[in-house]
């Protein structure tokens, strides 16, 4: 049979990140699985990308990562990967991921750094200004011509959670009805 | 997904629609190949010959957006060749149940349709009712009004023919997928349908999700091993988003977002607890009282009780209809103010996105949190615009990723997994849930000091999750879980249980109306209990050899891997297929074995305590025939909005209660060919999370557009040449791939080109290029709002934008 340009690509990728190809580490390849990750910590996690939820283990050395790979005991993938799973560990290790935060003024063409005090305060207080100003107590319905109690935020929406951990979702969610939003939507909507 | 990844290796049949698992969800293909070298046959429908179908015993083209003529036909073949399941459509479905006289169907309407408004009056669709006030049956399903008859009736139309010229299908590829996945009707065969955004992102999605499960209810599918409802979910934790309420109409656990006229709690439950008075219905919902009460004390703590309503009126309660592109819509007027993006990136995610970056500009304030610079958040230095004229204030804030912080995800098969936190965030990066926390504590704050509008809602918000730095994830857990505010004596049938204050809900089969237990999210309960974190348990026994994995994490509802599973057995409780046994009754210890039952109750055919096995309807049958749909109880072939056919199978051309905006075009003349949008292996979403790492960006690092070898020779365009796409909303560029993965579609004897790409693109990150989304219309199902992302016309034409 042979081999795609991609599928090539793929097991170069694989290989070169010293991922197990296939099946449990014994069964792996010539990195011979306990001198491998000798020395090393594992932790499991799941798979970021879609929601077929694969297993897969991080290891560590001194605090920072050092191999991603496929969970063998993980009854899903049973240590299986496809391309994007394989590609954690350039999510976990990548000098594009943001670091520091950013602002951006009004008008302005560039970002400038901040800390997360100046920030955190600063967004509370431009929430609690749209909150003030666009919070509806009452609205009237068309239909019978009458106002009704609805206590709700209008000016401002929410967005987003697919990304999120459960208990992170559930906060979101709790705060966001909390402030009053009812525009609060995310990736399921499309 | 009604069943679990690993369920797949139990079928007979694997019928693909609307989905590319081979693609988007490849490791799935590790239990779908199980299934077929153990005789199971693969079927792929889709309008491209994809990864998935090249693997497939059986592929049919199908033109996009032509789900339900295609759907609709299986249905006739099946009730027309006596494959459907008998025994399960006469007991479990409500083929039996007759409707009203006011019901009926002509000329591609439904009746009693308000052409002012374009709505339906849903009433007129209602069940007859007998003197007892529960819907009238005929069980032999001959009467005339027995939704089995109607059902005959309305799909006879969907005769194999008009099918075939609907859908461009060949008529043999079609016999043979019918022919195979209609045998999965007998008892000892289970076929599963899967589908994903195929299905869902049509003006008509809820539809085709409901002719879906109708052929798997028609063909005894659902409740068993190998079979379902199976959506496959496209991000790592939509599903567990979803479960949380993360849209405008849901509150947690699906419970329903106040509306406006729900002016208390009681008139809240009043309107969304469903009644039946028919008493071998289970009713579940009938408990919803229990659990918004349960949320509530959740959230507002002691501060929650019986004499103030457990504070109720703090929720918002909504008028109208805040779905995504409502809001987009309400943006575009410059009528928001605010808006934060968790993860989420609406500049290339949603449809018409040059509108949507146009309307991102029209804010005040801007907050994104991700873990990179996004098109959303650099909107404002986008290619074509002086960030001079945009006066939108930005945060853009670094989040820790997945591997940085510790917590749950929901997988498509409804598992909570636990994921560890293996090191620091990066840099100053910190996790969603310490920003969230932050949000909050400094509101509080803010509204403590300063006082302002209705402060409450804020002020007396139950927020105890530790003093750390971090917020304790593991007491947010505990709260989603549930507790007693109360000790608790607890009578359950021959057992008396007791409960401290503070004690974990073992499940939320315990929880009550009259705030003495307190529950984050109801479906979650049982997930974190007296004997720990269920989420994180890896114990990877499998006692019935289905791949069920009892005790590796927790699925919702109750540790139930198939839910429906008392429609796996008769109603005497003895599995349909003795070889998958997922429940069975076992008489002489009185109780269910194998995966947790759907609910307790004995079999249905107890004349006391018996149940029926669909429990979260009132009538507790699976609905063959629908009552609450928008645009009516049968799924009906409409075509996409822009179509390049007229619709055979009546004078209706698309949804009539779909509301068609300007921006849509089916002029052939200058949009000639039949555009679709789809995701790959190697990039995810908006491309945020691949687009920067080099390892994807190797594999695919260009936007691309996918034509067949016809088209390319017709427009004299050469692998890798720049191509312009066009549709009324925008153009992009994009590189040539020509394929013969691609083929145009028979539309009334003349042949359709299509044109296929993947939406991943943008000008943010590594690897960049134009964005799909800003060829998409903003036009959406009537159920929904999903968009239709799946079927729009465009133009093709040589050369780059520079051209």
């Amino acid at each position: 049979m042979g081999m795609s340009r991609r599928q090539f690509l793929q097991g170069g990728a694989l290989t070169a990140a010293g991922i197990a190809l296939s099946g449990t580490p014994s069964e792996a390849n010539a990195d011979a699985p306990v001198t491998r990750i000798k020395g090393l910590k594992a932790s499991t996690t799941i798979c970021p990308y879609c929601a077929v939820g694969c297993g897969l283990l991080v290891h560590t050395k001194d605090g920072k990562i050092v191999n991603i790979e496929g969970d063998p005991k993980h009854p899903i993938n049973q240590g299986a990967l496809c391309s994007k799973g394989s590609s954690l560990y350039q999510v976990a290790v990548n000098d594009r991921r943001l670091q520091k935060i950013m602002y951006r003024a009004p008008g302005s063409d560039t970002f400038v750094e901040k800390n997360w005090d100046w920030a955190m305060d600063r967004i509370a207080l431009r929430m609690k200004e749209t909150r003030d100003k666009t919070f509806k107590a009452t609205e009237l319905n068309k239909k019978d011509n009458k106002e009704y109690v609805v206590n709700r935020t209008d000016g401002m929406a929410f967005f987003g959670g697919a990304g999120l951990d459960n208990e992170e979702c559930y906060l979101w969610s709790k705060f966001a009805r909390a402030m009053g939003v009812g525009q609060l939507e995310h990736q399921a909507r499309l | 997904m009604t069943n679990h990844w690993i369920d797949l290796k139990n079928s007979d049949s694997i019928f693909i629609i609307g989905c590319n698992p081979a693609e988007n969800h490849p490791i799935s293909f590790k239990w779908i190949e199980e299934a077929m070298d153990s005789g199971g046959k693969l079927i792929v429908v889709d309008p491209r010959y994809t990864r998935s179908a090249s693997k497939a015993d059986m592929y049919a083209q199908v033109r996009p957006g032509t789900d339900i003529a295609f759907l609709g036909g299986m249905i006739n073949y099946a009730l027309q060749n006596n494959q459907i399941h008998e025994e399960y459509v006469r007991e479990y479905t409500n083929a039996t149940f007759l409707v009203g006289e006011t019901y009926d169907f002509k000329d591609g309407m439904f009746c009693s349709f308000d052409d002012q408004e374009k709505t339906y009056d849903l009433k007129s669709w209602a069940y007859e009712s007998g003197t007892d006030g529960n819907p009238k049956r005929d069980l032999s399903m001959k009467n005339p009004r027995s939704v089995y008859q109607l059902l005959k009736k309305h799909y006879s139309r969907y005769d194999v023919d008009m099918v075939c010229s609907i859908t461009g299908t060949k008529k043999e590829d079609y016999l043979k997928v019918a022919k195979n996945f209609c045998a999965t009707g007998r008892p000892d065969k289970a076929g599963t349908i899967l589908y994903a955004m195929g299905i869902t992102q049509s003006t008509h999605g809820t539809q085709n999700v409901r002719a879906v499960a109708m052929l798997q209810m028609l063909l005894g599918n659902i409740g068993i091993a190998g079979g379902g409802v199976n959506a496959l979910r496209g991000e790592s934790n939509v599903q567990g988003s979803s479960d949380y309420g993360l849209l405008f109409h849901l509150l947690p656990g699906y419970l329903k977002s106040p509306e406006f006229d729900n002016t208390d709690l009681k008139a809240y439950v009043e309107k969304w607890t469903p009644k039946t008075k028919d008493s071998k219905s289970a009713n579940w919902l009938g408990n919803t009282p229990k659990y918004i009460t349960s949320m509530l004390k959740a959230w507002y703590g002691d501060n929650a009780t019986a004499a103030n309503d457990f504070c109720y009126s703090y929720l918002p309660k909504r008028m109208g209809n805040y779905a995504y592109g409502k809001i987009m819509e309400k943006m575009g007027k410059g009528e928001l103010e605010g808006l934060v993006c968790m993860g989420m990136n609406p500049a290339v995610g949603g449809p018409d996105s040059g509108n949507a970056r146009t309307a991102l500009g029209k804010l005040k304030w801007l907050v994104t949190v991700d873990l990179w610079e996004t098109e959303t958040s650099i909107f404002w230095k986008r290619p074509g615009v002086n960030p001079k004229d945009i006066q939108t204030e930005v945060f853009m804030l670094p989040a820790a990723s997945s591997v940085e912080k510790e917590g749950s995800i929901s997988n498509s098969g409804r598992w909570a997994q636990w994921r560890y936190k293996a090191v620091e965030p990066v840099g100053k990066s910190m996790s969603d849930l310490w920003i969230i926390d932050q949000f909050y504590k400094r509101m509080k704050n803010l509204y403590t000091k300063d006082k302002g509008v209705f402060p409450e809602p804020i002020t007396k918000l139950s927020w105890n999750y530790g003093n750390g730095h971090e917020p304790d994830v593991h007491l947010v857990a505990k709260e989603i879980n549930g507790s007693f505010t109360k000790d608790m004596t607890i009578i359950d049938k021959d057992k008396t249980l007791e409960f401290k204050a503070g004690d974990p809900v073992p499940m939320f089969k315990h929880l009550q109306a009259d705030g003495s237990t307190s529950c984050g999210c109801w479906i979650y309960s049982g997930s974190y209990t007296k004997e720990g974190n269920q989420m994180a348990r890896r114990d990877d026994s499998d006692p019935t050899g289905l791949g069920m994995f009892p005790k590796w994490s927790w699925c919702w509802p109750v540790n139930r891997r198939i839910i429906y599973n008392r429609a796996s057995v008769n109603p005497a409780g003895e599995p349909f297929n003795p070889k998958r046994i997922v429940i069975a009754w076992d008489a002489t210890e009185k109780k269910w074995k194998g995966d947790i039952p759907d609910g307790p109750w004995p079999p249905m055919k107890d004349d006391k305590e018996g149940k029926y096995p669909f429990i979260m309807l009132p009538e507790g049958h699976a609905r063959l025939y629908a009552l609450d749909m928008k645009d009516g109880p049968f799924p009906e072939h409409y075509e996409p909005v822009e179509s390049p056919a007229r619709n055979l199978m009546s004078k209706v051309q698309n949804s009539p209660a779909v509301k068609i905006p300007k921006n849509v075009s089916s002029d052939l003349a200058k949009f000639p060919f039949i555009g679709t949008t789809y995701r790959m292996t190697e990039h995810w979403q908006t491309g945020g999370m691949t687009r920067s790492l080099p390892w994807l960006n190797e594999l695919v690092p260009d936007m691309f557009v996918e034509m067949s070898d016809t088209l390319a020779r017709l427009k004299g365009i050469k692998k890798g040449d720049k191509v312009r796409v066009t549709t009324e909303r925008g153009t992009i560029e994009a590189v040539a791939l020509i394929t013969s993965r691609l083929k145009p579609f028979n539309v009334e004897g003349k042949m359709i080109e299509q044109i296929g790409m993947p939406w991943h693109f943008g000008y943010a990150g590594l690897s960049t290029g134009d964005s799909a989304n800003l060829l998409t219309p903003t036009v959406g199902c009537i159920n929904t709002g999903i968009p239709e992302f799946k079927a729009f016309l465009c133009n093709l034409e040589k050369g780059g934008n520079k051209a």
